[in-house]
């Protein structure tokens, strides 16, 4: 079983997030840029499925700047067979939309069932990659996942639903996105490590994919970002002195009167 | 417990290479994981967290940079990354890691001979045994060569009588590596455990690496099989071989301890006001920082440094030992000058800091007092050893 892992360079969940000087953009520097985690998930189920199943191979790909190399190799080196970088100037400022062609592109290249994505990239957070794709593929697609069985060329998929558990059955090749509790991510061992350095990591280019520089990047972008800011400063706590009694009564005045929330 | 901020003043971590960035967040997320919410509970007990080694097996901590037989080969400079992400945990779980891999497996594969190699370090990389080094003994610390643990040959046995003390993993050891006089050289033995006439105790009451295992081991009438002897062992020199390896990663390994409490004062002293103000905001609280941040940074430099000498295989004893003295001693000082910052906080184990510090207390006496590495560069540098 051949499987697709598309994956987004973000920064480390724990960064302060600074604006850039242009308003709309983050300021990049001193930034720490993680796999992001969901696509995580993505990755380590297609692990796993190639692990029981003991035979087909795991590509990575993504989309990014010449610094996103070092996230595809840290998926190598967790496992995945091979990687494709897809790095061109004028990929650069893609939407979403940009972005699932040109993944679309590089995945139709070779043969593949399933093509696993992170429910949404953590930073943007806009969760329409892995639909557009399974749209841009003609396949259909399942998203956010929390449990996948596959069997006889199908798929079931669990999916968290409001107070219940949706299952959903269809056919491969799909397009899955995964959800937190899909699996627990594995550390990279460091045999792993050592070992990506001899794994194949291929740069396609927007020749190579066959595109049109209308479609994608800045050019081909059907939104774009007009400004960034952060959300306000929280204001500092407030403490009740006095008598238990006293303090309550005064708590629940305040959060009726001024928070408004009882 | 707050996100660990890792102190990098100098963009240091620049000069790593992508692999060796790779092996230092792979070991930090597990430590911030795995470790982190086990090992104040662990310390409490006194207890060795042994549920953590086939998990630091899998990831290929034991043993890492030696090459072949199941190790992953990786380069000096990884390997100080993965002594110091380990001891930003505890520098009772680094110990460990150090005994293993320095201690036991590195002479192994040194001066081991095939079959020795064959049998015991893929087992020992992977976890299932567990390995110990017993050099030192109860009158005879910084000054080994006095030991008095004898080897005598019988038939196609040896007979090993002798006592070694404070010998880390020493109780939970599937094999000890224990040094002894035979005739006038001292050589390497390897001991298995449940050998006729070996008997382990562990030391009770440690205020120390308290998530470590040290013991006493009673070597009476001791039998081993004669091919148990390390065959390329010659002398001392030999188990000073081994203690360099070691000394490498603690000099790495505290530089951890000192930025895990380094973090955790600056943290303190920015959120603990006092006279209406931050004390992080008072100048006296700030020189402490500041001194920590200047020292961590020197420490950082040294060992990378150090690290691509060894690499180029120009790294010397004396090298090493400027390093383990001069590290440990500024971890030593910044956890006292944290736990100090912290106040009454700083007493109890809801913050790391005092842990960190009484571990220190031992990093620094063993593997060469602070003093023995100084008198080993006086050595050095003027050429008159200053032992005796
Ligand atoms: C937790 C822990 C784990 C350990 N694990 C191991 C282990 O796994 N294997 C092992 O073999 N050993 C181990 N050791 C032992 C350790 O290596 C020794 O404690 C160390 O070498 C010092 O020896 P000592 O304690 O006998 O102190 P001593 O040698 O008695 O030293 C006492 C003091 O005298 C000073 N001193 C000694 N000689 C001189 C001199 N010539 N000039 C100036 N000052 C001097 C020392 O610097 C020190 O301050 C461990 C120790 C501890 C605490």
């Amino acid at each position: 079983m051949e499987l697709v892992v598309c994956i987004k360079q973000v920064p480390d969940t724990e960064t302060r997030i600074k604006i850039a000087a242009d308003g709309k953009s983050i300021d990049i520097t001193g930034i720490n840029w993680v796999v992001s985690p969901y696509d995580e998930n993505a990755l380590e189920e297609a692990l796993r499925i190639r692990e029981t199943k003991g035979e087909g191979g795991v590509a990575v790909m993504t989309l990014g700047p010449e610094r996103a190399a070092s996230a595809l190799r840290s998926c190598l080196a967790l496992g995945a067979d091979r990687a494709v970088h897809l790095q061109d100037p004028a990929l650069e400022g893609s939407d979403s939309l940009g972005t699932a062609r040109a993944l679309a592109a590089a995945i139709r290249r070779s043969r593949f069932d399933l093509v696993l994505v992170g429910q949404q990239g953590v930073g943007t957070d806009n969760s329409q990659v892995g639909p557009m794709l399974a749209e841009l593929l003609d396949i259909p697609h399942v998203n956010v996942v929390t449990k996948l069985e596959i069997a006889n060329g199908k798929i079931r998929a669990h999916r968290q639903i409001e107070g219940a558990v949706e299952v959903v059955e269809c056919p491969l090749p799909a397009v899955v996105t995964a959800q937190k509790g899909l699996n627990e991510p594995r550390y990279a061992s460091l045999k792993g490590i050592m070992a990506a350095k001899k794994k194949p990591l291929e740069r396609l280019g927007l020749q190579d994919l066959g595109l049109d520089a209308a479609d994608v990047g800045a050019a081909g972008a059907r939104n774009r970002w007009t400004r960034l800011e952060l959300p306000p400063a929280r204001q500092a706590g407030k403490i009740l002195d006095g008598e238990p009694e006293e303090s309550t009564a005064e708590l629940v005045r305040l959060l009726r009167d001024e928070a408004k929330v009882i | 417990m707050p996100q660990f901020e890792a102190l990098d003043y100098y963009e240091i971590e620049d000069l790593l290479t992508e692999e060796e960035r790779l092996v230092r967040d792979t070991v930090r997320s597990f430590v911030t994981e795995k470790v982190l919410p086990i090992i104040a509970h662990h310390n409490r007990e006194g207890t060795f967290p042994v549920e953590l080694v086939p998990e630091m097996a899998e990831l290929g901590l034991l043993g890492a940079n030696l090459k072949g037989y199941g190790c992953p080969g990786l380069n000096h400079v990884a390997y100080g990354l993965i002594m110091r992400e380990l001891e930003r945990g505890d520098s009772g779980l680094r110990s460990f890691i150090s005994v293993q891999g320095s201690l036991v497996m590195f002479p192994i594969h040194r001066f081991g001979s095939e079959e020795q190699k064959a049998a015991w370090l893929p087992r020992l990389a992977k976890g299932e045994a567990i390995g110990c080094f017993g050099l030192t003994e109860p009158d005879f610390g910084s000054d080994p060569s006095g030991m008095t643990t004898r080897a005598v040959r019988k038939g196609n046995r040896w007979v090993l009588n002798g006592t070694k003390m404070w010998i880390t993993n020493g109780s939970i050891a599937d094999v000890a590596l224990i040094w002894a006089r035979e005739r006038d050289q001292v050589r390497g033995f390897l001991v298995e455990k449940g050998a006729k006439g070996l008997s382990a105790r562990e030391v009770p009451n440690k205020f120390s690496l308290r998530a470590s295992v040290t013991s006493e081991m009673v070597l009476q009438d001791c039998e081993i099989p004669y091919e148990n002897l390390l065959p390329g062992t010659r002398g001392l020199k030999s188990a000073l071989d081994c203690l360099d390896q070691a000394r490498y990663g603690i000099a790495w390994g505290v530089i951890g301890s000192a930025m895990a409490v380094f973090d955790e004062a600056l943290r303190y002293a920015k959120s603990r006001v006092q006279f209406d103000r931050p004390i992080a905001g008072f100048q006296l609280v700030q020189r402490k920082l500041v001194w920590m941040v200047q020292e961590i940074t020197k420490g950082q430099m040294l060992c990378w440094r150090l690290g691509k000498l060894k690499e180029s295989g120009r790294a010397t004893s004396a090298q090493v030992s400027l390093a383990k003295r001069n590290n440990v001693a500024m971890a030593l000082e910044i956890a006292r000058l944290a736990r100090d910052i912290l106040g009454a906080s700083g007493i109890t184990d809801e913050y790391q800091t005092g842990r960190h510090l009484c571990n220190l207390e031992s990093v620094i006496t063993y593997e060469g007092t602070h003093d023995i590495h100084t008198l080993i560069v006086g050595q050095d540098i003027t050429g008159i050893p200053a032992f005796k």
